[in-house]
This record gives structure tokens, sequence and C-alpha cells, in this order.
């Protein structure tokens, strides 16, 4: 129970001029645009573009600017920006085989239609700290460029597909579940799962996907396919009647091929995990593609015996804005709330006192 | 009055929804000026949720939303509307104004010649430049050669 309590304006508003204050830090040292934001930490603004569930470049890293580099507020922020504006509609399904790849790579095939592409990768990189990069104004390099362009590649999943090997994914246009307009039932659909774990926390996402490879789950993947890269969006209006593109996104999409021993009307075959997230987040997109698969346990006759299998778990405890408005809500007052724990604890203290001297004869 | 054809008209409006206002603008300024034109529905900024497909191929589902803005506009008997990704209102009026001048006939290849061949000229050498950098980034494995 809450109380409204008077009082504490001068120190709310003393604390937030404060908080401006130490965002802003010395003054003696340059102030970021919202551009360097944007430009030299796109992994950040990735990440909180997903997280937020908003693609939009500028009001990410903005958010971060305003969130001193919390990441979790800045996705709060651009989650409650949102909700300011007008929905326009739903875009037509994204393409993903039409990518522009920057990054293509499989971990099942070696030579593949395409080829293997690693693009802006931290992969190989030795994680040593590059003390050339404080020394500032370095001659920027430039990345080279080779003779055969990287043009549209078939995904790795088609090829198992048409061999007969992957299970097939339930074509159609059925409208999906939107859970900015449906708070999630269960048991949930899998549409409605992907787009909880599309904005879902990193973090958790990755615990998750790293328990079910740890035994809890029994899951024995293989990434088939990730890449990254760019995608046109076409939405059509209702004014035009035919889907106009309005522009490009980057994208990242990972598909875990996982074996399936087969059930009484299906033989054994390989199923998949599917990662799709806005922006570069190879990381994110993998553990959602783990969790994902996880999550087919049931449709898929496997038993649930683990937490990344257990879809009410994972899917109510998947965001962080969530989870972070229920944890932080308990710095409010509670005054009393707590005046009746505090009560309670003194007459059961009473009571036992008072039952003391009669045990003792 | 020849109509363009759905194709065509679909095909500009992709070259300006991915063209920045000053772009526009400044290929503009090289030709004679546009009549105003009238406005029917003012540069609006919204959402629209972005859909995947569930393993790639298969159901749709929502993935997020994505900032885009919209305007529509009148000239002469021609209704011109944009649909852009983000939320530059001027980058929207713009690529109006010129969806609907492009329907006229007497206009279009003056306008195809002067703002859209430049702006996706200009849009294919940086999608090529960057195809080239991944192309860099392609794995040439080879066979350990045996020694003789």
């Amino acid at each position: 129970m809450y109380v409204a309590v008077k009082g504490g304006e001068r120190a709310i508003s003393a604390a937030h001029a404060w908080l401006e204050e130490t965002r802003r830090g010395d003054p003696a040292v340059p102030e970021l645009s919202v551009a360097q934001i944007e430009q030299q930490m796109p992994l950040a603004v990735d990440r909180v573009m997903a997280e937020g569930s908003c693609h939009d470049r500028f009001l990410a890293a903005l958010a971060i600017k305003q969130a001193k580099g919390d990441l979790i507020e800045a996705a709060f922020l651009l989650r409650a920006y949102r909700t300011t504006l007008p929905r326009f509609g739903a875009s037509e399904p994204l393409d993903t085989a039409r990518m522009r790849l920057r990054r293509r790579i499989s971990a099942t095939y070696k030579d593949l239609p395409g080829g293997q592409v690693l693009g802006p990768t931290f992969d190989y990189t030795h994680r040593l700290l590059d003390f050339a990069l404080a020394a500032e104004g370095e001659p920027r390099a430039s990345a080279p460029e080779g003779s055969a362009p990287v043009g549209e590649a078939p995904r790795v999943t088609e090829l198992l597909t048409r061999e007969g090997l992957m299970q097939r994914e339930q074509a159609g246009d059925a409208e999906p579940g939107d859970l900015t307009r449906q708070p999630l039932s269960f048991p949930a659909a899998r549409d409605a799962r992907l787009q909880n774990l599309a904005r879902g926390d990193e973090g958790f996402l990755l615990a998750l996907g790293y328990s079910t490879q740890r035994g809890y789950g029994n899951a024995h993947p293989f990434v088939g396919e990730i890449r990254l890269g760019h995608v046109t969006v076409e939405f059509t209006p209702p004014e035009l009647g035919f889907p106009v593109e309005l522009g490009e996104i980057g994208i990242t999409e990972c598909q875990m091929v996982n074996q399936f021993k087969g059930s009484r009307t299906e033989p054994a075959q390989f199923t998949r995990g599917y990662g799709l997230v806005f922006g570069h987040g190879e990381r994110r997109a993998m553990a959602m593609a783990l969790v994902d698969r996880a999550l087919r346990a049931q449709e898929l006759g496997e038993d649930i015996t683990a937490p990344a299998q257990d879809a009410e778990f994972v899917l109510y405890h998947s965001d962080n804005i969530e989870a972070t408005g229920f944890v932080e809500h308990l710095k409010l007052p509670h005054y009393v709330d707590f005046q009746s724990e505090l009560e309670n604890l003194r007459t059961i203290r009473r009571a036992a006192e008072a039952a003391l001297p009669e045990a003792a004869e | 009055m020849t109509a363009p054809d759905t194709e065509q008209r679909r095909r500009w409006m992709a070259v300006l929804a991915r063209a920045r206002a000053e772009e526009i603008a400044g290929l503009l300024a090289g030709l004679p000026p546009l009549p105003e034109p009238e406005r029917l529905r003012p540069p609006e900024t919204g959402l629209v949720m972005v859909r995947g497909r569930m393993g790639g191929d298969g159901g749709p589902f929502n993935l997020g939303e994505m900032t885009v803005t919209r305007c529509a506009v009148r000239l002469g008997d021609a209704v011109g509307h944009a649909y852009v990704a983000g939320r530059d209102k001027r980058q929207a009026e713009l690529a109006a104004l010129l969806d609907a001048a492009l329907q006229d006939p007497a206009r279009r290849d003056a306008l195809l010649a002067g703002v859209i061949a430049p702006l996706a000229q200009r849009q294919q050498a940086a999608r090529d430049a960057e195809a080239r950098k991944a192309a860099a980034t392609r794995v040439e494995f080879f066979a350990m050669q045996t020694t003789r």
C-alpha cells in the first residue's frame, strides 16, 4: 500500500539538478553530441533500439546521452517516447533472404552459395586494450574493398529444407499477436514469444541461452547461419493500396539448427531456433535463437525440465523495463506497509515472551 | 495525362525515402521551381510495426516499431504521398511534393533526370562500396598443399 506524502519537492529538484550536472561531467571536457554517440557507439544504440522496441538511431542515441549511458534507462525512455506517437500500421514481413549483407557466416557449411563473409566483427581480435585509441586525432583507417561485391545469398536453412532434412516453417499470413496491444497470455504462440524475446533483456537471454548449452534443456545447437545487413521495409498505406519502401533498417538474423528426434507424425529432422533483432546484435540474436528453440519444447513433444523451456518463467521475466520497474519500486516509500510488519513482529515477540515463563515451569 | 505505372512510382518513392532532405533540396534548386503545393496532410511522425517471419520464411511476427514520417500534398490534379523512415518532416514534405510533380507527364522526365536519377546513382554507389568492403572480408578457403 502506498500513501501519498507531501514534502521533498525541494530535495527532489536539487537531486535532479545534481543528476544533470553529473550527466554532463567535467565541463572542461568537451560535450558529447548525439551524432557522436550515434556514430561512435553504434552497438549501444542498437541495443537500446532493440530493447526499447523502436528503430530510430537518433532517438536511441539521445536516450543514451540523457540516461548517462545507462542502457536500460535509455530503452525505458525510448519506450515511453513511442507511446506518444500514432501507429500508421504494420509493415510487410521483412524478406531477410534479400538482405544487403555486411556479414554472413555459417558454422555448418564451409562452402555455401554466397560464401562466408566476416564483415565488421570483433571475432578474431585479441581483446587487448588498444592504447592508440586513447590518442585522439589518429588517422582514420579505411576498410579495403574486394573485387567481387557481395550480393544476395540464399538462407542456409533453405538448403536443408529443400533436402527435406529441415522442418518446414508454417507459412501463411495470419495476423500475428501484438504484445503492445494485448498482454501476454498462455500458452503463448510462437509469434508472441518471438516479439517478447526480440525486445527482451540481452543479459537475461544470454544467460538462458547459455543454460541450454550447459545441460538445462538438452540443446545441441549449430549456427546454421548468422547474417547482418540492411533490409528494405515496405508498408502499404491504405490510401495508396500498393506497398511503398520506407527505407532500409539494419538487422541481425540467426538461425540455430537443432536436432529433433522425431515423433509419431514427423520423421527425425532438424528444427530451427530463430533470432531476429534490430541493428547489429549478434550475441542477442544467437541467444534469442537458443531460447526460441528451447521454448518450442512443448510443440515438439519434448520434456519440459529446464528454466529456458518454461514459457511463463522466460516471457514474464525477459522484459528489463518491466523488471526494473518492479525491482526499483521497492525504493519508493513503503512506510505504512512496514509499520504493519513492525506491529506484527512486536505482537509475535510479546506473545512469545509471555509464553516463556509458563514453559519454564 | 499518362499516369505512371505503379512500379515506376514505387521506384521513385523508394529513392526519395532513402534521400536526405538537403540532398533533395540541393538537386531541386538546379531546376525550374515547382509551384507551391496544397497541403492535404502536413508532415506527421508516427510508427510502423516492423514484421519479420518466424524462422525467416514462416508466418509473420511483430519484431518492433520504427519511426516513419508521412505527408500528402496536391499539385494540380495529382496527389503526392510520402512515407519515409525516420522523423525528418522536411524530407517527407519534399518527397510528397516530388511524388505529385512526377505524376505530371510534362514535368516527369526533367525531374527523373534532374533529381531521381542522381539520387539513385549516389545510393547505388554507397551500396556498391559497402558490398565491396564486405567482399574483402569473404573467406577464401584453400586446401593445404602437399609438399613434394
